[in-house]
């Protein structure tokens, strides 16, 4: 049977088909439907983990259990599970070990667009790269083969156009799925340093295994045409190449780590030029170039954002772009934004009014850096806002900690925010730190997390206590507030950033996405209104400007009533049915 | 066959992604390689969204270039404008006359421009224009208005009805298919041509 499948979902089908037994991820896009995807299986276990690490961790434990094992991330999430995969390279699995790693050229939804090739080569790890979904499909198939059969995990990256786009894929049946025997093995399992210089080398042995089986997989393949040319890529780069050249030669390397030295040497004597077509870094460039081959490629493709085939037809062929049209007017942008009825538009009016420096961090609450709010001065990486703002302090002094706040969401919390928090209490910071607390991961687009009180399937589960863990680690100032109750929350921002000693605040109310999320519909702006423009200070989409009047779009208002909480004039009102 | 490229575009929201699978759908049906590129995430947030969908006897690159769309299908008057150069000499524009402010409009610094529809025909756009949102409420459904626009896209096309129909019935859930399937038969009935300027 034939199926149109994303990239993400053929990866779940092929983990299916695999018979993996246990899959753990920490949502992230691109690779977020990767995880969602696995759990329509009833077969396989399936779990949103607090983050990377651990989830990489709960993979590993189940390998060595002698499961084969799925852990799905973004490129930056690797970074987080860097740790255990640099010495998971060492122990090796017993059921097959598969890490897939989705990284974001163009950052469409990232903070960078760090090349996560680099990390098969320093924690040496073999790497696959699929180029459309039945290689998503197949690639993870072989995957798990690769890592039985030479001992070692596996990572499967994908790009977000190869994750996030669809096309035809061929389902099959799932197989493979018995545990394989748990043997007791410390030499293999504990890596001490006696242990470890053992394993080291078996990992040199592999290594040099791993080569000569990349000369011979059926993932690299030679695609025979004209010889006057001959192209070196992989993934989505593969894709974009096939329609920029044409007819010529191509090496596509399906295992992107270690390469087929003789494969490319072979391929580069059969062709006249030679290009290297990669996004970002050079990877496969300089390891050719090594070996001596002459080829084109990072002196006149750039190592930023993402590929296309006119890029390379303009680059290569130097072919002018001629408009289709001519309608020569300036669009302005549109920016995402807060969605109407957001918690967190709350909070940034009061962060804004207050003039406070805010330490920021990954999640919807980022576009509070943007217009009209602009209240959020920094954003690194997922749990930085709070060491952050406690560094801002050391640096600065009390005076400067009190104009500061961190804030970050209750899954970013979860993620990487706890110890940050320990830290501020341990070593005598007073930071405050508010956790907007939407009951969602909500970004990614709505996964469950241990905040949430269910689990990815749905499933009833405790809920962690914000309030109760930070007194547990010592913050005994814990407040608890609705963003929307704007006075109050603006009260006890002042209050606690002007306390001696650390604080958190808990700004709870849902995200207006969530199905049990019921406003009582749109709003419209009566005769009263005097354009004073308050209410359109807090940047909400559905309150427009027209100049002569401001009005509510009642298509998009959801009546969360925030705007209300800002007119003087009483002249927001519900509005009585005139518009349906 | 030749080849078929089928551009969406609108606000983060309006129901972009539904109308192109479907398409992807409708592709498969008639036995044609294809390919439907999506952006999640950030971009989904309100901001300008744009997807792909390919189709042919072999699909490669999941991306649509400047000049190379043969339909572009806009849910919203401004992201027509942002993306016209995408269609090719020769496409075809379905437009569903909507405005939705940018934040940059909304709090004032910049203008929403003026006659997108009327400066468009005057660039040579040969263009379907309809009120798909209006079609939708009175189908009965405010959502619908991504399966109005497919109406109107299915009767431009080369592609019997009964193929899109059929897909609409295995991708749209059971108790909402009866609402859509009367607003795709709204667009497919409804549009009048605006293209002869």
């Amino acid at each position: 049977m034939k199926k149109l499948m994303l990239g993400n979902e053929a990866v779940a089908r092929g983990a299916y088909e695999a018979g993996v037994r246990v899959a753990a991820a920490y949502p992230g896009t691109p690779s977020t439907e990767i995880t969602e995807n696995i759990a329509k299986y009833d077969e396989m276990y399936s779990e949103w983990s607090p983050n990377e690490k651990v989830a990489l961790e709960v993979a590993i434990g189940a390998s060595v259990a002698g499961a084969r094992a799925i852990c799905s991330m973004k490129h930056v999430g690797l970074n987080v599970a860097a740790d255990p995969l640099f010495t998971v390279s060492y122990t090796g699995v017993n059921g097959g070990l598969v890490i897939m790693v989705a990284d974001d050229p163009g950052m469409h939804s990232s903070q960078n667009e760090q090349d996560s090739r680099f990390y098969a080569r320093a924690s040496k790890v073999p790497m696959l790269e699929p180029s459309n979904s039945q290689e998503c499909k197949d690639f993870v198939k072989a995957a798990f083969d690769i890592s039985e059969r030479f001992d070692c995990p596996v990572i499967v990256r994908l790009s977000t156009r190869i994750a996030h786009s669809q096309s035809i894929v061929e389902i099959n049946k799932r197989q493979n799925d018995e545990l394989k025997p748990y043997v007791k093995d410390p030499a293999k399992y504990v890596m001490m340093p006696a242990m470890a210089r053992a394993r080291h080398l078996a990992v040199e042995k592999r290594m040099a295994e791993l080569k000569a089986f990349a000369e011979e997989t059926p993932v690299n393949t030679i695609e025979w045409g004209s010889t006057d040319i001959g192209v070196i890529t992989s993934g989505i780069s593969y894709q974009y190449a096939r329609e920029a050249f044409g007819n010529v030669s191509y090496l596509k390397l399906g295992m992107v780590y270690p390469l087929p030295d003789k494969l490319i040497t072979e391929f580069a004597a059969k062709v006249g030029t030679l290009y290297v077509i990669e996004e970002l870094e050079p990877f496969f460039e300089n390891q050719i170039r090594k070996m001596g081959i002459k080829v084109i490629g990072k002196d006149i493709l750039p190592v930023t954002g993402e590929y296309s085939a006119s890029l390379l037809r303009q680059k290569i062929f130097n072919e002018a772009f001629e408009k289709s049209y001519d309608v020569d007017v300036q669009s302005p942008v549109r920016p995402p934004v807060m969605c109407p009825g957001c918690p967190h538009r709350g909070t940034f009016h009061v962060l804004k009014k207050l003039k406070l420096t805010v330490t920021g961090d990954i999640g919807c609450y980022t576009l509070g850096a943007l217009s009209p709010t602009e209240s959020m001065d920094t954003c690194i990486c997922m749990g930085a806002s709070i060491g952050m703002a406690h560094g801002m302090e050391k640096a600065r002094g009390r005076e400067f900690g009190k104009k500061t706040v961190a804030i970050l969401g209750d899954s970013t919390f979860i993620h990487s925010g706890i110890t940050g928090l320990i830290d501020i209490v341990y070593n005598k910071g007073c930071s405050t730190v508010i956790i907007l607390d939407n009951s969602i991961t909500g970004m990614t687009g709505h996964q469950q997390n241990p905040t949430t009180g269910f689990t990815i399937k749905g499933e009833p589960v405790k809920q962690v206590d914000l309030a109760l863990l930070a007194k547990a680690v010592g913050i005994d100032r814990v407040r608890v507030v609705d963003p929307f109750e704007i006075k109050e929350f603006e009260r006890i921002v002042k209050e606690e950033t002007e306390a001696d000693e650390p604080s958190l605040i808990i700004a709870q109310r849902p995200c207006a996405l969530l199905k049990n999320v019921r406003y009582e519909g749109p709003r419209m702006i009566n005769e009263n209104c005097k354009k004073c423009r308050s209410c359109l200070r807090i940047g909400c989409p559905a309150i427009v400007d027209k100049g002569d009047k401001i009005m509510i779009n009642s298509a998009l208002c959801v009546g969360c009533k925030l705007c209300t909480k800002l007119c003087s004039f009483n002249a927001i009102v519900k509005a009585g049915g005139k518009n349906d | 066959m030749t080849d078929l490229n089928i551009m969406i575009v609108g606000v983060g929201g309006q129901g972009t992604l539904l109308a192109s699978r479907l398409l992807g759908n409708v592709a498969m049906k008639q036995g044609f390689d294809v390919k439907v590129s999506e952006v999640h995430g950030m971009s989904q947030r309100g901001g300008s969204v744009v997807t792909y969908v390919k189709m042919g006897e072999k699909v490669y690159s999941p991306i649509i270039e400047k000049g190379e769309a043969d339909y572009l299908l806009a849910f919203e008057n401004l992201e027509a404008l942002r993306w016209i150069d995408y269609l090719k000499n020769g496409g075809t524009l379905v437009l569903n006359d909507q405005q939705i402010d940018p934040m940059p409009v909304i709090i004032g610094k910049a203008k929403y421009p003026e006659k997108i529809i009327e400066r468009l025909r005057e660039g040579g756009v040969r263009m379907d224009v309809i009120d798909a949102l209006q079609i939708a409420k009175e189908c009965g459904n405010i959502k619908s208005v991504n399966i109005v626009l497919l109406g109107v896209l299915a009767k431009t096309s080369n592609i019997a009805k009964e193929v899109w129909l059929e897909a609409m019935r295995e991708v749209i859930p059971q108790k909402i298919l009866d609402v859509n399937l009367r607003a795709f038969d709204a667009g497919y009935n409804g549009t009048k041509d605006t293209s002869k300027a």
